[in-house]
Formats: C-alpha cells, sequence, structure tokens
C-alpha cells in the first residue's frame, strides 16, 4: 500500500437549489477526513452550504479520444436548445 | 469589580492570542497542505475571538487601550494566558495534544459562558462557540486516530499527553478574580467544568487507546497571575516586533 494519502475530488454547493460543483482536489486517509480538510481547503471565503468528496479513482471519465463521436453530432442539432423560447427576466439560473 | 473582570477578559483574550500565535508558527511546516490550512483556520479563528476579547477589555479598563496596545505592547509579566497555550509547538503529535486539551475545555467554557450576566461576554461567547465546535471536532478526531494509529503515532501522543498534563490543572483554579466574577454569575463555576472536562476527555482517550494521567496529580499553575514559563519571552519577541520596533505602524 502506498504511503501517500489517497486523492479526492472536492464538490461544493455554493446555495440551496444549484448544483454541487467541482472546485479542486486534496489528499486524506479517509471519507470523514476528507470532508473536513475540504472544508479548510475549499470553504474559507464563506463559499458553501454543502461539500461532497469522491475518491479519484471512482470517477469514470470520458476519454479524450472519443470527443467526436461523442460531442460533434450535437453541433448541427440545433433544434434542441430551448433558445426559441422567450424567456422572463426574472427566470434566474436556466 | 471593573478591576476583576479587566483581568478576567484579559485571560480569556491573551489565551486567544498566544495560541493563535504558536499556530501560526506551524504555516508552511505543517506535514501535509491540509494540515497546514487547518491550523492556520483555527489560528485566524482565534486571532479573531482574542480581537473580541481585548477591545471589550480595553473598553472594561476605560483608559482608552485597543486591542492592539493590549497584544502588542504588554510585556510578559502583564499576560494572563494560562501556561498550558504558550507550550511550544514540539512535534505534531504534542500541538495537536495541546490544543485537544485546550478545545475540549474551551468549547465547556464558551457554552457556559453563553449564559453569562455579562451580555457583551455572552454575545461574544455566542459567535466563538460554533469555531470552536469545529476546532474541537478536528482535534479530537485526529488525537483518536493517532493515538489508536500505529505504535509510533501511539507513542508520541501518549508522550505529549503525559508532558501536557500539568499544565490542564489551571484551566480550572480558582483565584480572587474568578470567585468574585462566579459570585456575580458573569463566569461559570470551574468544579462543574472540571467534571464535565475529565469525562470528556476520558472517553476521548480512552477511544484513542491513551492512558489518561491522575486528574490528582501535582499540576502547574501561574500563567493567569502573569507567572510564565521561559518561552514566553521568545514567542512574545517575534509577536510583538513590529509594534516595539516601529510604534504604532500600519498596513
Amino acid at each position: 500500500m502506498s504511503k501517500e494519502w489517497p486523492l479526492w475530488e472536492v464538490f461544493i454547493r455554493s446555495q440551496h437549489g444549484l448544483a454541487h460543483k467541482h472546485v479542486g482536489s486534496l489528499h486524506a486517509p479517509d471519507a470523514e477526513m476528507a470532508i473536513n480538510n475540504a472544508r479548510d481547503v475549499y470553504t474559507r471565503r464563506n463559499e458553501g452550504v454543502g461539500i461532497w468528496v469522491v475518491r479519484a479513482t471512482e470517477i469514470v471519465s470520458s476519454s479524450p479520444g472519443d470527443k467526436a463521436p461523442l460531442f460533434e453530432p450535437s453541433n448541427s442539432k440545433v433544434y434542441r436548445h430551448p433558445t426559441f423560447f422567450p424567456m422572463p427576466e426574472e427566470v434566474k439560473n436556466l | 469589580m471593573l478591576d476583576d473582570k479587566f483581568e478576567y477578559l484579559l485571560r480569556l483574550g491573551d489565551n486567544a492570542l498566544v495560541l493563535s500565535q504558536r499556530l501560526t508558527e506551524w504555516v508552511g511546516k505543517g506535514p501535509a497542505l491540509e494540515e497546514d490550512m487547518a491550523l492556520a483556520n483555527t489560528a485566524l479563528d482565534l486571532i479573531g475571538q482574542a480581537r473580541l476579547w481585548l477591545a471589550y477589555a480595553g473598553e472594561v479598563e476605560g483608559l482608552g487601550r485597543t486591542e492592539d496596545q493590549l497584544a502588542f505592547l504588554r510585556d510578559a509579566h502583564q499576560l494572563r494566558n494560562v501556561l498550558l497555550v504558550e507550550r511550544p509547538n514540539g512535534s505534531y503529535a504534542d500541538t495537536l495534544m495541546r490544543q485537544y486539551l485546550f478545545d475540549a475545555w474551551h468549547l465547556l467554557l464558551l457554552d457556559a459562558l453563553t449564559r453569562s450576566a455579562d451580555g457583551q461576554i455572552a454575545a461574544i461567547a455566542e459567535k466563538a462557540r460554533k469555531e470552536v465546535t469545529y476546532h474541537l471536532r478536528r482535534s479530537a478526531d485526529l488525537v483518536t486516530r493517532l493515538g489508536d494509529g500505529t505504535a509510533e503515532s501511539h507513542r508520541r501522543l501518549q508522550d505529549a499527553l503525559d508532558d501536557l498534563w500539568m499544565y490542564t490543572g489551571e484551566l480550572f483554579e480558582v483565584d480572587d478574580v474568578d470567585a468574585v466574577l462566579q459570585a456575580q454569575g458573569v463566569a461559570e463555576s470551574t468544579v462543574t467544568l472540571r467534571e464535565a472536562w475529565l469525562a470528556q476527555v476520558g472517553r476521548t482517550l480512552a477511544a484513542a487507546t491513551l492512558t489518561m494521567p491522575s486528574p490528582q496529580a501535582w499540576m502547574q499553575k501561574g500563567g493567569k497571575q502573569g507567572r510564565h514559563t521561559e518561552q514566553m519571552g521568545f514567542l512574545l519577541a517575534e509577536m510583538q516586533f513590529l509594534q516595539r520596533a516601529y510604534p504604532g505602524q500600519q498596513w
């Protein structure tokens, strides 16, 4: 077993109603300390109301080489964007 | 009477001030980035608390001394912190054990002070209590992990505990200042605090597989009355250098 603490990815919810957002990573021996460390490293300036931590090795990523087949087909399908509807000014966070 | 309250406020302020200075000595030298920042956060919380206590102390004294003048222009014999907080950082085990023993007491004290007959003291305690709740959660967690960790971490934590134990008696010592303020309902009974502290520390140390020294052991005292260890002069030399060399300097 490696002597290094495992790497954790940190996600912070900045306010109620918004999704958790990836803010960075840190090292910690287990989940409880990862939460404590995330609090100390990433919420010093009043950034959050909630924290998620996930072991970096548990995250499954798409491959950069698959960019073309994964994402290019949607380029030509402009009708999928909801931009054809007029939105009232008051509606936030869409 | 006002003098007693001034003394008591200096004790509260100086505990936070001196421990904050000690923790700040770790900045840039912590065993991991995460630990480094956690200690710095704790130090910042404590310096914020020191400012509130000392500003109020200056107000109670009524001679126009500000929090900065009280922090940076008093010499060792005029500081009223307990000896525990001026103990040198030592290894990380020493620092953590010092922090845990202090935090466990600090939270109980602040909890009690939220019910103080003095509204300003109650308000400051209420604000500080939230910060210290987290300090204790963190230091108790680390003491438990390291005490119940490897053979070496266990040995280091036990050594730290045995070295620091004689400085815990002063936390509960009652002198004339304490007696007056307790009688007025401004300060909490230290007897009650001691029972709660011993029970709580006993549980944490048991979970950490550490052996608690005897509560009846001989205890050091004197810090609250201004009789400090030889470490204090060095600590103040660093902390007060700027204001001593360049009086009134600001940035």
